[in-house]
């Protein structure tokens, strides 16, 4: 999982700062001796960030239920829907469960490796 | 051997010295120090090996979590199984009660156990559906025999726990 990094923020977020020649001076003076300066304007690698998707793939081992299971539970898909996933991975080898940016998409595979299931992070085609 | 929801545990009553062995082995069957490929199942890679960036922070971050995870689990199935060694004949019949809330922790470690096992053996699909073959006459028979034990355990907790679903 990746951690958040400062270099990450997006322009929305970027802190601002005021320059605070006087620290004493009242806080209205000093905001209207030095306009307010943002302090980074990087984009985010998000930002411009192809989607990503998560993908689980078929493993003789894990339950037919239980795999429809984890469905549920990791990413709230009702019963049918969990079901019909479940049966992609088991006869076409894999199912697309999930497709959006990529930290989402990791926080996703790593609930999936705690239920042991095997899942990965792809980019989109 | 039955099983049943008594209110808040699920039990296994009239459970044979065999099977109860089998249980008590699952903590050990976990342990994959010298099985790589028992290893390499568990905690699979989270992209294409292509993806140098992802699998790199993942194995620093999320691998550790991982292992965390599944020790505890297997720790909690630990404890339970103690009450396995409270027989008062070794070869009599015994009881398992599993208290609801250890659920979770049950499947991850039945499911961390025959995921093991079968990455040591390296069984095939064919043999995985084998249900009728024998325990008895090689260690892999046994532990094929073991794998669709714990599978049939898993399947009576999931009815248990989420009826509807």
């Amino acid at each position: 999982m990746r951690v958040p990094r400062e270099g990450r923020k997006t322009v929305s977020e970027a802190t601002w700062e005021v320059a605070i020649p006087w620290p004493n001076q009242p806080l209205a003076v000093r905001a209207a001796v030095e306009a307010p300066r943002p302090t980074e304007e990087t984009r985010t690698e998000d930002a411009i960030d192809l989607p990503w998707q998560v993908v689980v793939h078929n493993d003789p081992v894990n339950l037919m239920t239980y795999v429809s299971m984890v469905f549920q539970r990791v990413f709230g898909f009702p019963k049918e829907k969990a079901e019909k996933h479940m049966m992609e991975v088991h006869q076409q080898g894999r199912s697309i469960v999930w497709s959006g940016m990529r930290e989402r998409g990791e926080l996703y595979v790593q609930q999936l490796h705690g239920h042991l299931l095997l899942a990965t992070l792809e980019r989109t085609n | 051997m039955e099983f049943r929801r008594n209110g808040e545990h699920l039990e296994i009553t009239d459970l044979d010295p065999f099977l109860a062995e089998l249980l008590r082995q699952i903590p050990t069957s976990i342990n994959t120090q010298d099985a790589p490929a028992a290893h390499a199942r568990l905690f699979s890679m989270p992209a294409p090996a292509s993806e140098k960036e992802v699998c790199a922070e993942w194995k620093l971050y999320v691998e550790p979590e991982l292992r965390r995870l599944f020790a505890s689990a297997a720790e909690r199935v630990a404890d339970d199984l103690q009450q396995l060694n409270g027989c008062a004949k070794s070869l009599a019949n015994c009881a398992l009660r599993i208290p609801c809330e250890h659920a979770d922790a049950w499947l991850n470690a039945l499911n961390q156990a025959r995921l093991a096992i079968a990455a040591k053996f390296d069984f095939t699909e064919s043999e995985l559906c084998d249900h009728y073959r024998s325990p008895i006459g090689s260690r892999r028979d046994l532990s094929l025999f073991q794998v669709n034990f714990y599978g049939f355990l898993q399947e009576f907790i999931l009815r248990e726990i989420n009826p509807g679903a």
